[in-house]
């Protein structure tokens, strides 16, 4: 069994929601990432999404893309950010780590080299948000046989048809996007939401992650109640991004939110 | 990659059902625009099909754009240059100046018929932003165009042109503040509005069924070319020359002549400073296969896959990608993609215009240029068509400030 799907299984045992953060690796400087990652853990997060920053990220917000931009800045490269998952992996061999990106430095690198560097840095699952499967035969193959999940977007668009094809082609867990939009933007309609993740979960017994739209204590909550897993992004990146100028204050700042959710999410 | 016997392709069935030109082309987007993506592909599979939708199209192009635009014989800058007979087919007198009005008359048609009321483009030089705005306004559409912050300040002109439309023009300051910026920027319009809001594309790029789409809406160019070209020398030109950025204008011309071996093809990309400086917009002849925005093709990137700038004299050439069907047709060795740069353009646009009074755009510019080398090297009973894909008045600033003159 994968290392996510392990960790769903024990977070169902135990009756509790899963958290899963979003930071862009090497956002606001590269030597911040393994430590902020490791805070992360500490302060509730079950699982860890690791942005790989990418030149023209098209479904990204203003916030997400300026986080691109500043690791770009320190010329953040996939390889440099597999080296991170490794280092973090030193430390921890538990947390599942999903690369969530674009499709462009991953094609560069080349599928199997990717897949095969991936594996052995200790990621679990991959998430290329411009992948549709459609396209995605050739590099679900290689993440495959290196038993990493490939993690797919279902959106409110998504048809009946889509939905059955999608949650054949994921594994680990189907990533729901409650907004029509970009990352960071709109407020979520819960309504809407559950009502929608019904109608997925009778295609799939995979577990349902949530994400975009989920700001702080009050709407993880309520995403909490009907989702599987609550992801979190923007609003994190954006603590990152108002200290800047003070990376020192970036770990409080970040585990202070994260933790405020994941009370709420504890019905503490 | 190696090149194929071309020889034996069928050109005109390309793409195939989900976008596909080879290993090119195809749909690299985000769950949301699947969707989407599938209603545009039944609307224009449909509409491309209805008898009423197409007389409307046809008679729009006749009466509001001035088509079929004219083949022009450049004689004395034939004579001038010496070797093949130099033809120019004018789109540069289409309204609003360049070819950018034939597909945008076209999608602002399809999206009255999906009853969105609400039109969005991308737009580098303005061209094709102005040719958006203009059909907005004219059939009463809600127009946003998004513009790199670089190429507003570069195109005041044509930025105070779709003002007066009554479009909204959105300054993109994100990355390189440039036409990919801006493309970017109007897909994540698009995702967020989709329920009202038709996305018009300007080049033959983006997610299927955009490249192909666009296209169809540019054959118009060849279509009335063979004919024109037909009635004016009895026969098929010898070779066709045009200028590729995304490649719209080019595989507009292209398209209707690629099952014709005997007929050359070449598209002219800009090299900039030289291909050899790396300020340049030449994916087909200097960059490699990628992904970006929603297509596989040639892109200008970096040994990690990100995206790097790119440089040319001329707005509407300053992208990082091409069309799919342009990186499949220099795979197959179908056409031939050559690299002019910004000096020789130039050259090119000065010398149209002294010669034959005619002042090209500077991205058809590229064009002339290489038809110029390339006719040198024939006899004069051969004949070369050169797609004048718009005409340069909006470039004027650009050409002043080059010789010092502030106008």
């Amino acid at each position: 069994m994968s290392r996510i799907a392990t960790r769903f299984q024990q977070r169902q045992q135990q009756q509790r929601k899963l958290l899963i953060p979003f930071i862009t690796a090497g956002d606001p400087q590269p030597e911040l990432c393994v430590p902020l990652m490791h805070a992360l853990v500490e302060a509730g997060a079950d699982i860890l999404e690791l942005g790989v920053p990418f030149s023209d990220p098209m479904a990204d917000g203003p916030v997400i893309q300026r986080a691109s931009e500043r690791a770009l800045a320190h010329r953040v490269t996939l390889r440099q950010v597999l080296e991170m998952v490794r280092n973090f992996r030193q430390q921890d061999s538990d947390t599942p780590v999903i690369l969530m990106g674009y499709l462009n430095p991953v094609e560069i690198m080349g599928y199997s080299h990717f897949a095969e560097e991936a594996a052995a840095a200790g990621v679990d699952g991959v998430l290329t948000v411009d992948l549709p499967p459609e396209e995605a035969a050739p590099l679900l193959e290689r993440l495959r046989k290196h038993q990493i999940d490939p993690i797919f977007l279902l959106a409110p668009t998504s048809s009946e048809q889509r939905i059955q094809q999608i949650c054949d082609a994921a594994s680990g867990f189907v990533y729901y996007v409650s907004v029509k939009g970009i990352t960071g933007s709109g407020s979520l309609d819960i309504d809407a939401v559950t009502t929608k993740l019904e109608q997925i979960r009778s295609h799939t017994t995979l577990p349902l992650g949530v994400g975009f739209g989920i700001h702080d204590a009050a709407s993880a909550r309520a995403v909490a109640a009907v989702a599987d897993a609550v992801i979190v992004g923007s609003a994190l990146v954006r603590q990152i991004e108002a200290h800047t100028h003070e990376p020192h204050q970036i770990i409080p700042a970040v585990t202070a939110l994260l933790g405020t959710m994941r009370q709420a999410m504890d019905g503490n | 990659m190696a090149t194929t016997d071309s020889s034996s392709l069928d050109f005109s069935s390309l793409p195939d059902e989900q976008g596909h030109f080879g290993p090119y082309g195809g749909m690299f987007v985000a769950e949301t625009l699947m969707e989407p993506l599938r209603e545009l592909r039944e609307a224009y599979h449909h509409y491309l099909q209805d008898d009423t939708f197409l007389q409307e199209l046809y008679a729009d192009l006749q009466d509001y754009v001035g088509r079929p635009s004219p083949i022009y014989h450049a004689e004395r800058w034939s004579r001038e240059n010496g070797g093949a007979q130099l033809y120019l087919k004018r789109e540069d007198l289409n309204h609003t100046g360049a070819h950018k009005i034939n597909n945008t008359i076209g999608q602002a048609l399809l999206a009255k018929r999906m009853g969105k009321r609400r039109i969005i483009a991308e737009t580098g030089a303005g061209q094709h932003g102005v040719a958006t705005a203009t059909v907005a306004a004219r059939l009463g559409l809600e127009c946003v165009i998004y513009m790199g912050a670089v190429d507003i300040a570069r195109q005041e002109a044509n930025v105070y042109r779709m003002r007066l439309l009554g479009a909204t023009v959105v300054a993109v300051e994100s990355g390189s503040k440039t036409l990919k910026d801006a493309l970017n920027e109007a897909m994540r319009d698009w995702v967020t509005n989709i329920d009202h809001t038709f996305y018009i594309i300007g080049t033959v790029a983006g997610p299927h069924p955009y490249p192909a789409m666009v296209r169809d809406f540019q054959a118009v160019i060849g279509r009335e070319a063979r004919i024109q070209m037909e009635q004016k020398i009895g026969r098929l030109p010898d070779a066709l020359v045009a200028c590729v950025g995304g490649g719209s204008n080019a595989i507009g011309l292209f398209y209707p002549f690629l099952n014709d071996p005997e007929v050359a093809i070449y598209g002219v990309e800009a090299a900039g400073e030289g291909l050899a400086s790396g300020h340049h917009a030449a994916p087909l002849c200097a960059g490699k296969p990628g992904v970006l925005h929603g297509n596989r093709t040639y892109l200008m990137e970096d040994d990690h896959g990100q995206i790097i700038e790119t440089h040319s004299i001329s707005a509407g050439l300053d992208y990082p990608g091409v069309g799919p069907e342009h990186a499949w047709l220099r795979d197959s060795g179908r056409a031939t993609y050559v690299a002019i740069s910004d000096r020789e353009a130039l050259a090119a646009f000065h010398t149209l215009t002294r010669v034959e009074g005619i002042i090209p755009a500077l991205e058809s510019s590229h064009a002339l240029a290489y038809a110029a080398q390339l006719a040198a090297a024939m006899n004069p009973e051969q004949a070369i068509l050169v797609n004048l894909s718009g005409r340069g008045d909006k470039d004027m600033h650009t050409v002043a400030a080059r010789e010092g003159i502030e106008l």
